[in-house]
């Protein structure tokens, strides 16, 4: 039984629909990537599911963690499992650490909310998240300041609060986005160890499809608040059965060092992605996408596809060889 | 934080000495005779001469500034030529009601902002929070002169409670305090209202930034998120301009204090510079200057306690 399941999930703003009826599921100690480009609804899509979502946007279907639907749960109940049984990673470790308070005791609140530690015990156990995120010195760092430490430092405090009560959700909103190269790569290791560990299932938002093809079991493609494309990592980004993951995976391939690319100009998406409400009806990519006609007027469903499952009228051929070469086709 | 306070005291030291000479040379160019002024206008010139050498005022600029200086560093500051009374006991005096005014004042003040921003912040948008936006905007609009003599028609004219002007002296503080009631109020309803208006936008600030998001995230409700990591955050705007009103109290004293016939510093110093009577005026000029740069260093001080990143920056 997957221990979060999300049905139908729809986020709105207004009348305005951003996100259109997403379903997924994850399993313990799965760890699903959910790409596409910034604007397509994956941080909504978290956001909802944490029953964050700002003032003004509202979400309706099913978000079922361990069997119980927390849409229509109590805020009380909600609260007592945010931080406790799922969890999330921001982004932008400065602006989402409190920049008044030291991160000993950020890291030590959750476990005084959860586990109703008091003062001492709560700064003991967070030393030990601290250095179970490799932070040499807690003693030290825990009276540091968020601007005192690096931005690496910054977003092992996060994952360190995201992890100490052992949740068997984290969502991580692009972890390592806003870190060094060199940090990305350690930041994720350490990420896929402590979700090892704990057997959590992880759902990590990206665009670098270098990240979720190192660290994802499964992948979600999403464009314009839809769900267009799943399947497992290698065969997705092997053989992208929906035009948009393919012209993904044909730029991500052209920016890495890769012998087979054409040379010359690099592969890129026709168009950009289009203003919230900007979509058009039918398919949201169907205006950028070279395979689209008339019929793509009229949303695809879902269907499986060969290993995948993709909403595309016009899938891309199984074996169109290497994805590089069909962009702009 | 002890260098730094240090070090802040010294440059208040400095600035404090660096305001006597712009106040001295200020005055000192003004056109006048003191003795002119004391002896009338049917005095002969030999008097005014007389006088002038009887007050000192004939002795070079640098040596009457020293004098003044002196004065100052003393406390001992002299006598009125005007009123023939001890300048420092009269400053006292005034300051013993000034003081309380603006301290009361300001106290009320934040009673209404605190709850009237947070209020408007979390309510943004619905029907309780646009009242509170309008009620500070009526606030703001009011003169306090006005709002002075509407509380007077109110209270003790209708009402028959609390007094309506004067004030009997510290030596019986219960009648003190109840003439001190109205005016401070009438501060404070005006203070309330200017700085709601800056609670407001901080807190709003505040509520959509990520770190509050986090503290949700972490499994805090909306009000312990904002009490444990909101409101120290939006303190550090807010303490600017507690302590710019603060100063501006002091000025804003001045009409209070003559609404309500009270005899504190700003009465003192508009019936001194009614009489001429410099040496009172410019004693004055450097108590407030005084009380300003002291206030701004408190608020220096506070941003270190409040802000961490200060810290790092010094």
């Amino acid at each position: 039984m997957p221990v979060l399941s999300v049905r139908d999930l729809s986020v709105r703003a207004g009348d305005l629909p951003l996100v259109h009826g997403v379903s997924f599921d994850l399993s313990a100690g799965e760890r699903v990537g959910l790409i596409g480009e910034s604007g397509s609804g994956k941080s909504l899509t978290a956001l909802a599911v944490m029953g964050l979502l700002g003032k003004g946007l509202t979400a309706q279907g099913q978000v079922l963690f361990e069997g119980q639907d927390l849409m229509s749960t109590t805020e009380k109940r909600r609260c007592q499992l945010r931080g406790n049984g799922l969890s999330m990673v921001f982004q932008e470790p400065m602006t989402a650490l409190n920049p008044t308070m030291r991160v000993g005791r950020q890291i030590g609140e959750v476990l005084r909310v959860h586990r109703n530690l008091g003062k001492r015990a709560a700064r003991e156990q967070a030393r030990g998240l601290m250095e179970r995120v490799d932070i040499p010195d807690p003693v030290h760092y825990e009276r540091h300041y968020p601007h005192q430490l690096s931005g690496g430092q910054r977003q092992r405090i996060m994952l360190a609060m995201a992890t100490a009560c052992e949740p068997s959700v984290i969502l991580a909103d692009e972890p390592t986005t806003a870190l060094d190269v060199t940090v990305q790569s350690r930041m994720l290791e350490l990420m896929r160890k402590l979700v090892a560990e704990q057997n959590s299932a992880l759902l990590l938002i990206t665009h670098d499809l270098a990240v979720v093809s190192e660290m994802s079991d499964r992948i979600l493609t999403m464009y314009g608040g839809h769900i267009v494309e799943s399947g497992s990592t290698k065969s997705l980004l092997d053989h992208p059965r929906h035009p948009y993951t393919s012209a993904l995976v044909a730029t991500s391939n052209a920016v890495t060092v890769d012998s087979k690319a054409p040379a010359g100009a690099l592969p890129m998406i026709e168009g950009s992605v289009p203003a919230t409400g900007q979509f058009p009806t039918g398919c949201p990519f169907r205006d950028r996408c070279p395979r689209a006609d008339e019929k793509c007027a009229v949303m695809p469903p879902l269907e499986p596809l060969g290993d995948q499952v993709v909403a595309c009228w016009h899938p891309v051929p199984e074996n169109a060889g290497d994805p590089a070469s069909r962009v702009g086709a | 934080m002890i260098r730094f306070t240090a070090r802040r005291l010294a440059i208040v030291i400095a600035s404090l000495f660096a305001s006597t000479l712009i106040v001295f040379a200020i005055l000192a160019v003004l056109p006048g005779s003191t003795a002119q002024v004391i002896l009338g206008t049917q005095a002969t010139p030999d008097s005014v001469r007389a006088l002038n050498q009887q007050l000192g005022l004939d002795k070079p600029l640098w040596q009457q500034y020293g004098n003044w200086l002196q004065q100052l560093v003393t406390g001992n500051l002299g006598t009125s030529y005007i009123s023939q009374q001890q300048i420092g006991e009269q400053i006292t005096q005034a300051l013993r009601v000034t003081g309380p005014l603006v301290l009361f004042g300001m106290l009320i003040g934040l009673a209404i902002a605190f709850p009237a921003g947070i209020i408007g912040a979390l309510r943004s948008g619905q029907r309780s929070g646009a009242l509170v936006g309008a009620a500070s905007q009526v606030g703001i609009a009011i003169p306090t002169f006005v709002g002075g003599i509407l509380l007077i028609i109110i209270f003790p004219v209708k009402l028959h409670l609390l007094p309506a002007s004067g004030f009997p002296g510290w030596s019986n503080p219960g009648q003190a305090i109840e003439s001190l009631i109205l005016p401070a109020v009438t501060l404070g309803l005006v203070e309330g209202a200017i700085i709601s208006r800056y609670v407001r936008a901080s807190i709003s600030e505040v509520l959509q930034s990520d770190y509050l998001r986090t503290a949700r995230a972490k499994g805090l409700t909306p009000g312990q998120a904002l009490r444990r990591h909101g409101l120290r955050n939006a303190l550090i705007p807010i303490v600017t301009v507690v302590g710019l009103e603060l100063t501006g109290l002091i000025i804003g004293a001045i009409v209070v204090e003559n609404v309500f016939t009270l005899p504190g510093l700003g009465q003192l110093l508009l019936q001194s510079v009614a009489n001429r009577d410099l040496l009172m005026v410019r004693d004055i000029v450097m108590i407030v200057a005084a009380a300003v740069l002291i206030i701004n260093m408190l608020v220096d001080l506070s941003y270190r306690v409040l802000d961490p990143r200060v810290m790092s920056r010094v």
